[in-house]
């Protein structure tokens, strides 16, 4: 288990240092740069610029000087906002996304597992085609219509919540963050709980405690409930980075300032320190989600063992 | 009906139907089915793949798929246990009627220790206390010759071999000490020496705990080595129902001397195996007249139009068809 673990984190290296190449180059061959504008700047000011952010020197030299400070834990100065770090800037905005997406994976693994179970154990029932038809719309309906949605509900007609901000993530602010983030995880989490339960509650053994004259809510919590989370702990690890680095949508139509503004902003700016430092940030969380539910499925399928 | 038999009847079950709804139709998968079982007999369930054996005994547990419907009577110990509700049923199930499977390496959990999984029928029915269970449990995988049974306790089914799965799946039928023992092809998943130890697992079982057993297979070998009576079921009906004796040496249906012929043999020739040309009916399809007719190598005109019904031509000795055969098997 500890050589396993041991393992995975040294095979991150070699596939987060792909990462960073591939972004860094992209960045740097895509068209424009940090300091294109409408209004042209003085040479002698670009010149400057440049030499600040090591830009007159060969594209390699970059490269290596970028990986240098990586490997010092320094993501660099943001091109655009000259004054801050992009280490600073993230650690401004990942604690809101990743307050956001705590709940929205909370509220989503809860919802869909429940929703699911029951609509699995009551197959083709009134409950189960409700179930599968809220899933239906959850997966259709983007979270930049349910976003708006909301709004117009809650603050415009009702005045029930704020429309926007963060307010250091008071629960008025985090209501329809977490509903517009979490509205298609549900679906999708209802969908495949379902699923693997009507799969498990099929198989022999839980015939076989059926014929024990176990009580179903017992099978079911005893007995399926388990094997029957295999696939949907398998779905939780990429989708648990998807949760918390936060949508680009959610924050834009609440103005929440998590880490989904400064992927806009850095990629609309060409900011290429600040693009990198969350594409970085993100790469490094997926690594690492899909390394704990690997270590999850241990705790789940005695089968498996590293 | 059994004349022979006059011990008390711990099952008797009375034109059993089953029928499924499947979107081509109503298939009627068990037809009619009437026999009984005394205390500590062993009844013989032989067939072909598909003549609804296996669906008698999920009728007998109530563990049918969704849309099968039961009509008739099954009682046990008097009481008709096909109309119980899921609650009543849990108290008979395990605690009075245990089944062993067919596929042992499925059966178990494989999420769960297997001692949790023997533990839990005695928390349940008997509300021992997990020491008292462990040890009962511990006792009765050392009552199916588990070696290290202690040991075993503690370890996941895939850790077990298929025989040794299928020991555990007998010890775990047997923890509550059933009535009656419903065994759905216990053997067929094994290989032939492991096959071969757990009969003999049976027998002594059988032995010890007075158990009553139906014993579903389509292996006339274990049926002549365990059954005191047999009942040949062919489409869902009964063929021939009598003593085990009666049955395998002077067998009176086509569809009975078929199977026995078909059994290989030591001191064959070599040549080619004796089958049953043909292959089961489709239930959604039957033939008209008896369901056999079209593989039948005696049959007339009459077997094509009229089905034969099941009678007592001798007593305790039943058969549906029109044209008996006489043949004795050199024992």
């Amino acid at each position: 288990m500890f050589r396993f673990i041991v393992k995975r984190l040294l095979e991150a290296i070699p596939t987060l240092w792909a990462l960073v190449t591939l972004s860094f180059f992209l960045m740097r061959f895509s068209p424009g740069s940090p300091f294109t504008s409408e209004r042209g700047i003085p040479a002698a000011v670009l010149a400057n610029l440049q030499a600040k952010y090591h830009m007159n020197e060969p594209l390699m030299n970059q490269y290596f000087h970028y990986l240098w400070d990586l490997l010092h834990g320094n993501l660099g100065y943001s091109f655009r906002f000259s004054d801050y770090t992009i280490n600073q800037l993230i650690a401004q905005s990942f604690p809101i996304s990743a307050e956001i997406g705590f709940w929205s994976f909370l509220v989503a693994v809860s919802l869909g597992v429940i929703c699911g179970v029951f609509a699995a154990l009551r197959q083709n029932s009134l409950l189960d085609y409700g179930v599968m038809t809220f899933a239906n719309i959850g997966m259709v309906l983007p979270n930049f219509v349910i976003a708006p949605l909301c709004i117009l509900f809650f603050s415009i007609k009702h005045h029930w919540l704020p429309a926007g901000g963060w307010n250091g993530g008071a629960w008025q602010y985090l209501i329809m963050p977490v509903i517009a983030m979490s509205t298609s995880y549900i679906a999708q989490i209802a969908r495949i709980t379902r699923g693997s339960m009507i799969e498990t509650m099929h198989s022999h053994f839980i015939r076989t405690a059926r014929a024990k004259g176990l009580p179903k809510a017992r099978i079911v919590i005893q007995h399926a409930l388990r094997p029957a989370m295999l696939p949907v702990v398998s779905y939780l690890g990429p989708a648990f980075v998807g949760i918390v680095t936060g949508s680009v949508v959610v924050d834009q139509f609440f103005g929440t300032g998590g880490i989904g503004q400064n992927f806009v902003n850095g990629a609309l700016n060409r900011d290429y320190s600040l693009v990198m430092g969350v594409t970085i940030l993100i790469g490094t969380l997926t690594i690492l989600f899909n390394a704990i539910v690997d270590i999850l499925y241990v705790f789940i399928d005695p089968k498996i063992r590293y | 009906m059994t004349k022979t038999v006059e011990k008390e009847n711990i099952l008797e079950v009375d034109n059993l139907r089953v029928n499924f709804k499947t979107p081509d139709g109503l298939v009627t998968a068990v037809n009619d089915l009437t026999f009984n079982l005394a205390q500590g007999e062993t009844l013989g369930i032989v067939g072909e793949s598909g003549s609804g054996k296996s669906q008698t005994a999920f009728a007998l547990m109530g563990l049918l798929a969704g849309n099968g419907v039961i009509e008739g009577e099954a009682r046990f110990e008097g009481q008709n246990i096909l109309t119980l509700n899921e609650k009543a049923m849990n108290h008979i199930r395990s605690e009075k009627i245990a089944m062993i499977f067919q596929d042992p390496m499925t059966s178990l959990n494989p999420y769960m220790k297997v001692g949790k999984q023997l533990m839990e029928v005695l928390l349940l029915h008997k509300g021992m206390n997990k020491a008292d269970a462990f040890e009962a449990s511990v006792k009765m995988l050392d009552a199916v010759k588990m070696p290290e049974a202690r040991k075993r306790m503690n370890m996941y089914p895939h850790e077990f071999s298929g025989g040794m799965r299928q020991r555990v799946m007998i010890a775990m039928a047997l923890l509550c000490q059933p009535k009656l023992l419903i065994a759905d092809e216990p053997t067929t998943a094994l290989d032939v020496t492991v096959q071969a130890q757990i009969l003999t697992l049976l027998n002594e079982l059988k032995a010890d705990f007075n158990t009553s057993i139906i014993m579903i297979t389509h292996d006339l070998g274990v049926v002549a080595g365990l059954c005191d009576k047999v009942l040949v079921m062919y489409a869902g009906r009964t063929m021939e129902y009598g003593q085990t004796e009666d049955v395998f040496y002077r067998p009176t249906h086509p569809y009975t001397k078929g199977l026995l012929e078909a059994i290989p043999r030591l001191d064959g020739d070599g040549g080619a195996l004796a089958t049953i040309a043909g292959n089961p009916p489709n239930l959604l399809n039957l033939p008209a007249g008896c369901p056999f007719q079209e593989r039948c190598l005696y049959a007339e005109d009459r077997c094509r139009k009229e089905s034969p019904v099941l009678e007592e031509y001798q007593p305790g000795k039943l058969r549906a068809c029109h044209k008996p055969v006489n043949w004795e098997v050199a024992s």
